[in-house]
């Protein structure tokens, strides 16, 4: 980049929006062939069992029904493998693509019809008889052990992270401070539900899928391997997609039946995910109870934390493997100096929907658990929850930290950062004192309001690499093409604007081509907040590489030094004043060959933006309700290509963390039936809940790993909310410590506001 | 999600339809008006009537009468006809206020008030409307037309009085006296959920005490119903906080709350207590 940044920076408009704005967005429903099956899944309504037989006949008989399958038929494809964190003793734990002896969950696929329409597929699959000898099923995972199977037990395996002398430091601790705390089951849950729609052409044997997102090139490498299929005859296609928050895009069941049946059938097969399906049969997250103790010395400063916690991943081990409670583990620390640590994480199946990552998976919980203590750290030594958050931070002359963990492949070293400095600023931009006293006089009189704060540390910017290739066509066009995908977090818009300002150009010139596996040889995808860091990097490698070539291709027509020229609004000129200039499209016009450049950015260490959350909450204690009244959000970026797409991340992530605090919990009954399967029952906040927020960005602490200083932005709005709020609820209450559970249901509220009542009368 | 086959009958006149709906009624034929709760559970195939008559182009339905003493709702009248007041009573804004609380707009838009009694879910807002106002219900069918109290009309969670021949073609409600106070509040988690309490109450002021004074409470029982002791409380009381207070205690403790796996009977207690005090306080204003 010669001159200064247009673009980076900048909150230009998005892209991506004129077709989502004007109805002609095409989404994985859309999608059609002619001559196409609809694929409907036949689902255990029992939660553990032996399966006696599955009886499709009359199902068979309907007209407009072709065939159904059930396990037997699809005996040669292997389970699902696991794409991170996948441990091998997990293996026996991964998930059949159709049940074949066990059922384990309600809704787990037990077999699929295939039929003219929806309507008609949905016919057959309600007169397909699915006998089932029911088996007792296991709910708790912090319970007794149960069985996976006749060899295996509920106990899939255990993470392990430690480092320092805990044993020691408890010996030697001036108190002990011990919390039990659980996070309640809920996922992200999509506008658009999964879908996917297969075919294949028999003229160039390719299988093609469409409805991708997320990862489409790991998910074809997988779907080749157990279609036993090369690579190159398989292709993934993202169209438009309505959410991913981790659990969109992962490779489920549904999506390799579609192929299979494509393969087999030779008819194209679309399966469109109904709410209901989606509700017990995509990802869930986040259920985990954790058992903490912390060493302090007098002061408060935390001297060894020892945690043991059972996450509960439901029937199966998904793609994720291990990733939620390793991240858990891993992550626990947060921003404090924790001179001596153990965590033991029980990785427990039960008999309900499998889990997988939901948007800042592991933290959401670990956060919650971890401010708990602090929080708890504070009430145990009588200091306030400011001042004990000040003591044990880790100061910036301490950065980069090496915490002695490892994560995801990584080891987990803070970059970059000043968590005291963040701190003072959420802390002033909330007049933290002036709230304290004007909450004080409400107490007084008699108003059950309080404010709760929360720190963390983010992870994001996942390796190992992302390749992306920038070209420019004889017609002018500009295009970048990366292995990224779009969840709908404005990858287009901030891919562009990097490349504009390396290159030279106006960003709304460059087409983002991302989530197509046969435009690019490989490719990671869209988690762990690692877009904008690794993609972008890769484009301003790339971009760079491109200009270089651009300038001595031009250097050469238009008889002049590299030196001599530049690239302003898409145009070759000279740098010394007028002159003959020249566009980039009469540049790649004149060349015999393409102007084309591709670069790889390779990173072995993630980057840790940060944050500060403040929330003040009023509790009703004649209906146990809880009102948001204000919430604050400092979160420091490094460098944000585009503020505006960095607060909508937050705001929306914002929005998932209070559904995870106060409302969104998958419950079941004893028997093990989902009772949270509809909206209904289920519930997401609206609009109505969710309060304005105020969104500090920070910029103090780029990244020293990438030349532009980037962070990742997905996950910094939803990570400390349930810390926050329970934090706050615990001051409206004048009970330290009184939140342990998630959500804090009004039921639950109810509990607690009794407790107060008892305390204060005694 | 796909509703299981069924058999979609479309009258033009009320006769019509309740001549089909005797043909079709032991086969399982039900009415379908806006459709807002029948649709989504067919949709989850937990209701597969094999046939529906719509009564949509029934002809005159959509009537909102007046004759100076009943406000008559025909059965395709739609909750939002009654975002603005519908009558120049106390009753018109009585009923604006209370439609804003039914779920959200779009549902508004096409949501019947007799199909919300017909569907008789216990927290419905017009369901307790009715109980609480002493609503007659004109029941239609091809046998002829007979009228149900509203305290006989309700039977259990989505159960009425109705044959399963019979059309809920009106319903009538009393207009208030001039003057009169009421008041609604109900208890949600969300903005736009099914109350887990409602309260609405009614009166009338004399010479400084209530008159007349009515309190309905749905939400916690199977059906919403007037709670006779809370009003026997408040009336001829001046209104106040006092009076208020002792009244929603009343309502608390003589409702049988009904539990599911979030809600105790003891913390539905709680909220009728809330909302009974919030409706009087309300209606005081």
């Amino acid at each position: 980049m010669t001159s200064p940044a247009k673009f980076i920076g900048r909150s230009v408009p998005r892209l991506e929006d004129r077709p989502l704005l004007t109805g002609q967005g095409r989404f994985a429903a859309d999608i059609d062939f002619p001559g196409q099956w609809i694929m409907r899944v036949v689902r255990s309504p029992v939660a553990h069992g032996e399966i006696k037989s599955i009886d499709t006949r009359e199902a068979l008989k309907l007209p407009g029904v072709h065939t159904a399958w059930t396990a037997a038929d699809i005996a040669h494809i292997p389970p699902i493998g696991f794409r991170l964190t996948g441990l091998k003793q997990l293996e026996a734990y991964r998930q059949p693509v159709l049940a074949q002896r066990y059922v384990r969950y309600v809704g787990e696929p037990v077999a699929v019809v295939f039929a003219d329409n929806q309507y008609v597929a949905e016919d057959a699959a309600d007169l397909v008889e699915v006998s089932i000898e029911p088996r007792e099923p296991t709910l708790h995972a912090s319970a007794d052990l149960g069985v996976f199977d006749h060899e295996l037990t509920s106990e899939a395996g255990v993470v392990e992270k430690a480092y320092g002398d805990v044993d020691a430091a408890f010996a030697a601790a001036h108190a002990v401070v011990a919390l039990d705390l659980s996070i309640g089951r809920h996922t992200g849950v999509p506008l658009e539900t999964r879908g996917a729609i297969a075919r294949y052409d028999a003229e160039r044997d390719v299988l093609e899928m469409h409805g991708a997102a997320k990862v489409p090139h790991w998910n074809r490498d997988t779907l080749a391997q157990m279609l036993d299929r090369a690579t190159e005859s398989v292709q993934l296609y993202e169209g438009h997609v309505g959410g991913g928050f981790g659990i969109r895009g992962e490779l489920y069941p549904e999506d390799v039946l579609v192929c299979a049946a494509a393969l087999a059938f030779k008819r194209p097969i679309k399966w469109i995910e109904d709410r209901r399906e989606h509700l017990i049969a995509a990802n869930h997250s986040r259920q985990q109870h954790h058992r903490i103790r912390a060493a302090i010395d007098a002061q408060g400063h935390i001297l060894a934390i020892d945690n043991e916690f059972f996450h509960d991943n439901g029937a199966y081990m998904r793609t994720h493997a291990a990733t939620v409670p390793d991240l858990a583990a891993a992550m626990l620390p947060g921003p404090y100096r924790v001179p001596a640590y153990r965590a033991k994480g029980h990785i427990r199946l039960t008999n309900k929907t499998p889990c997988g990552t939901y948007r800042a998976p592991g933290r959401y919980e670990s956060t919650f658990v971890r401010e708990r203590l602090i929080d708890a750290i504070a009430d145990k030594v009588g200091v306030d929850k400011v001042e004990i958050r000040r003591r044990n931070l880790l100061p910036k002359n301490a950065l980069p930290y090496a915490l002695g963990l490892d994560t995801l492949g990584t080891h987990i070293v803070y970059d970059s950062g000043d968590y005291t400095l963040l701190l003072d600023k959420a802390l002033s931009a909330a007049s933290w004192d002036e709230l304290q006293s004007d909450l004080k006089k409400r107490r007084a009189a008699g108003e059950l309001v309080g404010a709760g704060i929360a720190m963390f540390v983010e992870k994001s910017g996942l390796g190992p690499f992302d390749t992306v290739r920038v070209e420019i066509k004889p017609d002018g066009a500009i295009e970048v093409v990366t292995g990224v995908a779009s969840i709908g977090q404005g990858v287009e818009t901030a891919i562009a604007q990097i490349c504009a300002d390396t290159l030279g150009v106006d960003y709304k010139t460059i087409a983002v081509t991302h989530g197509q596996t046969d435009r690019i040889a490989r490719g990671m995808g869209a988690f762990a907040s690692r877009v904008t860091v690794m993609c972008g990097e890769a484009t301003r490698l790339a971009a760079t590489k491109l200009r270089k070539e651009v300038l001595r291709a031009a250097a050469e027509l238009m008889q002049t030094g590299v030196e001599a020229l530049d690239i302003v609004d898409g145009e070759i000129v000279r740098t010394g004043g007028p002159g003959p200039s020249m566009p980039l499209a009469e540049l790649a016009r004149a060349l015999p060959h393409a102007l084309s450049a591709e670069d790889t950015f390779e990173s072995s260490h993630m980057v840790y933006p940060y944050g500060v959350h403040i929330a003040v909450v009023r509790v009703d204690a004649e209906t146990s309700g809880i009102a948001i009244e204000r919430y604050m959000m400092a979160y420091d970026i490094g460098k944000a290509v585009n503020p505006k797409l960095v607060e909508g991340q937050i705001a929306g992530g914002f929005a998932q963390g209070v559904g995870g605090a106060l409302y969104e919990e998958f419950l079941y009954d004893d028997s093990g039936e989902p009772l949270s399967v509809t909206f209904a029952d289920y519930l997401m906040p609206t609009a109505r809940e969710i309060p304005e927020t105020s969104i500090i960005l920070s910029e103090d602490a780029p990244s020293p790993l990438n030349p532009l200083g980037l962070k990742g932005a997905g996950e910094g709005g939803v990570n400390p909310v349930g810390a926050a709020i329970a934090s706050a609820i615990d001051d409206a209450l004048q009970r330290p410590g009184a939140v342990t559970q998630l959500p804090v249901t009004p039921q639950r509220l109810k509990r607690l506001l009794a407790g107060r009542r008892q305390s204060s009368t005694t | 999600m796909k509703p299981a086959p069924f058999v979609r009958h479309v009258p033009k006149t009320l006769d019509e339809a309740v001549r089909i709906l005797g043909e079709v009624a032991p086969q399982d034929g039900r009415v379908l008006a806006g459709g807002q709760s029948l649709v989504p559970i067919m949709a989850f195939r937990l209701a597969k009537p094999a046939h529906l008559v719509d009564i949509n182009e029934v002809a005159g339905l959509d009537r909102i009468d007046n004759d100076g003493k009943m406000l008559a709702i025909g059965a395709c009248v739609r909750h939002a006809a009654f975002h603005k007041p519908a009558v120049d009573n106390p009753l018109g804004r009585l009923l604006s206020v209370v439609a804003r609380h039914i779920a959200h707009y779009p549902i508004r838009m096409r949501g019947t008030f007799c199909g919300s009694l017909a569907h008789a879910d216990p927290s419905s807002e017009w369901c307790l409307t009715a109980a609480t106002l002493d609503a007659v219900m004109v029941a239609k069918s091809a046998r002829g037309e007979r009228l149900i109290d509203a305290k006989d009309f309700f039977q259990g969670i989505m159960s009425t009085a109705l044959a399963e021949d019979e059309l809920l073609a009106q319903v009538r409600l009393p207009l208030l006296a001039p003057g009169a106070k009421f008041g609604f509040n109900e208890f949600s988690r969300r903005a736009g959920d099914f109350a887990m309490s409602a309260a609405l109450v009614t009166w009338r002021m004399q010479d400084g005490k209530m008159r007349e004074v009515r309190v309905g409470v749905g939400g916690a029982e199977p059906f919403p119903r007037r709670i006779a002791a809370a009003e026997a409380a408040l009336e001829g009381q001046p209104p106040g906080d006092t009076a208020f207070r002792a009244a929603a205690e009343i309502a608390a403790s003589a409702v049988d709350a009904m539990e599911d796996h979030q809600t105790s009977a003891d913390y539905r207690r709680d909220l009728v207590r809330a909302v009974v005090q919030r409706a009087l306080e309300m209606s005081a204003l």
